[in-house]
């Protein structure tokens, strides 16, 4: 019997994990706010949650970062969220087709690309040409994620057809393959070049100018605490936001 | 005339089909919601079929991998009075308690271009794993080897040695008893490891994205594609499951009970 | 190609230290009661265990001794186990055929081999067929088959008959013995079994606690035993006694034997010579003492009755003087042996 007891509990516990809405009655934002972040914004997005909690006190930010498509699909299948962060109007077009946003998103940021090398660049990689070399090993992310989508409009921009070895998931794994050493280059964000600090050495080439990805937020339409995003939505796009986000290497229009 | 003693306790039995109902439904729902109608257009992608035919291959090699060596390994932990046998368990258990990702991570790191010995192998050899097919199997068996390992051991650890010892007096070496009396002997526990290890394998995910990365043809396995199309096509992601799962459910149903059972 | 051994082998209850010689063609059979060491003379024999002290040397061939061991599978050594052990994954055929393959003959060969083998004992009928449909009885066959494929200089038997059921045994021990004698090598079998030992073997070893307690013939074993488990074997009376001439004092009592001895010996007569008395007999019998009844149990057609008293004996008594005498437990009767009947012999 106490078994039973015990595992009653626990699933109601489990259950109620999720229930984190704390909806005040004044203005002031309160509770938990869950933000799905794209994978290329976690450091950025990070330094701007820590800020926002000094600024509210009483608010926690709780982030998920990863693959803005597989983030995406887990808002349409009904995961719990506040705010969605995508790398592309496209990832974000299936969070409002579905009809799970509330209101029009807006871009915050964008982004460029930009080639990454394992420090001291072993391979000598100068630009986009050296991606079709075939003794090299190159990642790129693949197309389904937002920025191998904007590495294919680079590289049809330049005219060239790149030989990689991997497709990785997302930006993330993407870069580690070129920390790990594993790769001599990879097309990565440029704010990921910076992310890494001195594990990695970025090079730039003009055709990135040619595929720039938008960066839309909006709050969801089915939010546990509604008032908290809004407050930060707006948070992002004012001034210390924008700071945060250029310092970590995005263009804020 | 045919007094049958009353039938299973309620008390096994509502678990046991409870456990039947947690395991079936998933399956069940995959092939309720499976997209009949297009299924045809989305399973005979070229696409798909590579990906299928890559993840049979790999997971048959790194299956016949996990045979070659985890046959002696076992043989190894179940010789009687082995010093150290319980710390040489725990070792080849650890893929098992081990996320597929980190076992990626940790081949990576021996095995990479700059791993321990991998930077030796592209120095001396000119050959780097990583992002080859070979990779793939190498990723699958070390997270399929411990199935193999652990059964064989069991089946070896049941086995009659007297048998081995009549061998000898009739004049058998040690090689010669263990190929012509012990294997024998324990074959059904061989075959039952490797259909494990082999199951393992062709599901195996984590370890293969990390280590040997993801390219269609050379190491973008099924579960990978399955992954991968749930990013944009959940319906592909569905179709594709479900073509994994019949293989998968084929094969196993083909090895007959009596095959793989202890002797 | 004589054996010649002495194995010494330590166990935790007891110490084996046993000399064996067995002679090319001859066969000994180990007695004993079960513990003795039997199994595990048998084993370092084979090369199976090592031997903590002694040697083996077998056609002068240094086998296991003070500095060298020959593994089993290099000595020229076959078993016939008590479970047979015949590969369950091979034929009859197979079977026998493995150790000649092992020797490096081709599959062919050995096969004829095994096939001509299979023939002599009985079963080539059965070439085909997996050990887990044969019967006892041709199991053993085969097994013994395939111990002399290999053409042993020594062959061990290991209880050959205790796994077969009262009915084939009789058959199959006479087979086994002309086996044997057709056998040029040294063949020594380990049996619990009296019938067995007496049967097949030319010279029995008795050996009891890791020690070897009396050695002969079957017929001097049988006539002279040396101690209670080997009376007990044989079916006798042993008693031990203080020998005066004629006279021979035992505990309590005294027993008059028809030869004089002198010293320490032992007294031995069969329970059929013991005759039982409801009254003190007269007449010649000179060896006759009270005693009391302490059991009575069916033995064949008669029955063996246990007495008490002065000097323990067992006595067989037909079932229409048990009805008689009226034979029951704690019956006093009076007890007669001729001094004819008793063998004395030295301690």
């Amino acid at each position: 019997m106490k078994i039973v007891t015990v595992l009653t509990a626990a699933a109601l516990a489990l259950a109620g994990c999720g229930d984190t809405a704390g909806e005040a009655a004044g203005d002031k934002p309160s509770g938990t706010v869950v933000v799905f972040a794209a994978a290329s914004l976690k450091e950025s997005f990070t330094a701007i949650g820590k800020e926002f909690e000094a600024a509210n006190p009483g608010v926690k930010v709780t982030f998920n970062f990863g693959a803005s498509s597989t983030l995406a699909q887990n808002i349409t299948q009904g995961a719990p969220a506040d705010v969605f962060a995508a790398a592309s109007p496209a990832t974000m077009k299936t969070v409002t087709t579905a009809g799970d946003a509330a209101g029009e998103p807006a871009v915050f940021v964008r982004n460029q690309l930009q080639i990454a090398v394992p420090t001291g660049n072993p391979a000598k990689v100068t630009g986009l040409p050296d991606f079709a070399k075939a003794d090299l090993k190159i990642a790129l992310c693949a197309k389904q994620v937002p920025c191998g989508a904007a590495a294919d409009k680079a590289f049809a921009a330049a005219g060239i057809t790149p030989k990689p070895d991997t497709l990785e998931q997302d930006v993330k794994a993407t870069l580690t393959k070129v920390v790990l050493g594993e790769v001599d280059a990879a097309l990565v964000y440029r704010t990921d070049v910076r992310a890494a600090g001195d594990k990695v050495e970025g090079v730039d080439f003009p055709e990135a100018t040619k595929a720039i990805n938008d960066y839309p937020i909006v709050t969801l339409k089915e939010a546990p605490n509604a008032a908290a995003a809004r407050t930060f939505v707006d948070f992002v796009r004012s001034e210390q936001g924008r700071a945060a986000l250029t310092k970590a290497g995005f263009t804020v229009p | 005339m045919s007094r049958r003693r009353a039938g299973a306790p309620a008390v096994l039995l509502v678990p046991a089909l409870i456990g039947l109902a947690f395991l079936v439904l998933p399956l069940l729902g995959l092939v309720i919601r499976a997209p009949w109608r297009r299924l045809g257009p989305l399973l005979t992608d070229p696409a798909v079929l590579t990906a299928l035919r890559l993840s049979l291959i790999t997971a048959t090699l790194a299956t016949a991998l996990c045979v070659l060596v985890g046959v002696p390994l076992a043989w190894l932990l179940a010789q009687p009075g082995l010093p150290g046998r319980s710390v040489l368990r725990a070792l080849v258990t650890v893929p098992l308690v081990l996320p597929p990702v980190v076992g990626g991570v940790a081949l990576l790191l021996v095995l990479g271009r700059r791993g321990l010995i991998g930077a030796w192998l592209d120095d001396v050899f000119g050959v780097t794993l990583p992002f080859t097919p070979a990779a793939v199997v190498l990723a699958e068996a070390f997270v399929a080897l411990p199935f193999l390992v652990l059964s064989v051991e069991g089946a070896l650890r049941a086995a009659d040695r007297r048998y081995e010892e009549a061998a000898a007096t009739l004049g058998a070496g040690r090689w010669t008893v263990f190929r012509r009396v012990t294997l024998p002997l324990v074959a059904p526990g061989v075959l039952a490891g490797a259909v494990l290890a082999w199951a393992r394998a062709l599901g195996e995910f984590g370890a293969t994205i990390t280590f040997a990365g993801s390219f269609p043809g050379r190491t973008q396995t099924m579960p990978i594609a399955v992954y991968l199309a749930l990013e944009t096509n959940p319906e592909a992601a569905v179709a594709l499951s479900l073509l994994l799962l019949a293989v998968s459910v084929v094969t196993l149903a083909c090895l007959r009970d009596r095959w793989v059972a202890r002797v | 190609m004589k054996l010649d051994a002495h194995l010494v082998v330590r166990r935790e209850r007891f110490t084996l230290d046993v000399a064996l010689t067995v002679e090319a063609g001859e066969v000994v059979a180990l007695v004993g009661p079960n513990g003795a060491g039997k199994t595990t003379a048998l084993r370092a024999l084979a090369g199976l265990t090592g031997l903590d002290a002694g040697e083996v040397r077998l056609g002068g061939e240094l086998l296991d001794g003070p500095g060298r061991w020959v593994p089993p599978e290099r000595r020229p050594v076959g078993v016939v186990f008590q479970d047979y052990l015949l590969f369950p994954h091979l034929t009859a055929l197979e079977n026998v055929a493995f150790g000649l393959r092992c020797g490096g003959a081709s599959r062919r060969s050995s096969r004829t081999a095994a096939a001509a083998l299979l023939d002599r004992v009985g079963v080539g009928h059965l070439a085909g067929v997996k050990p887990r449909r044969l019967s006892g009885g041709q199991a053993q066959r085969v097994a013994l088959a395939r111990a002399l494929a290999v053409e042993p200089s020594l062959l061990l038997l290991d209880e050959p008959l205790a796994a077969l059921d009262a009915q084939t045994r009789p058959a199959i021990r006479s087979e086994l013995r002309r086996h044997l004698a057709e056998f040029t090598g040294c063949a020594l079998l380990v049996s619990h079994d009296p019938l067995d030992a007496m049967v097949l073997a030319d010279r029995l070893v008795v050996v009891e606690d890791g020690a070897v307690v009396q050695s002969g013939t079957p017929a001097e074993v049988a006539r002279r035993p040396r101690t209670p488990y080997v009376a007990r074997l044989v079916g006798l009376n042993l008693l031990r006694g203080v020998a005066d001439g004629h006279d021979v004092r035992i505990g309590a009592g005294t027993i008059v034997t028809a030869d004089a001895a002198s010293g320490e010996v032992f007294v031995a007569f069969r329970p059929a010579a013991v005759a039982v008395y409801r009254t003190r007999p007269d007449g010649s019998p000179r060896n006759v003492w009270p005693a009391t009844v302490a059991g009575v149990e069916p033995y064949g057609d008669a029955y063996r009755v246990q007495v008490e008293g002065a000097i323990p004996v067992t006595a067989d008594v037909s079932a229409a003087a048990v009805a008689e005498l009226e034979l029951a437990d704690g019956h006093q009767v009076w007890v007669a042996v001729k001094a004819a009947e008793v063998e004395v012999y030295p301690a």
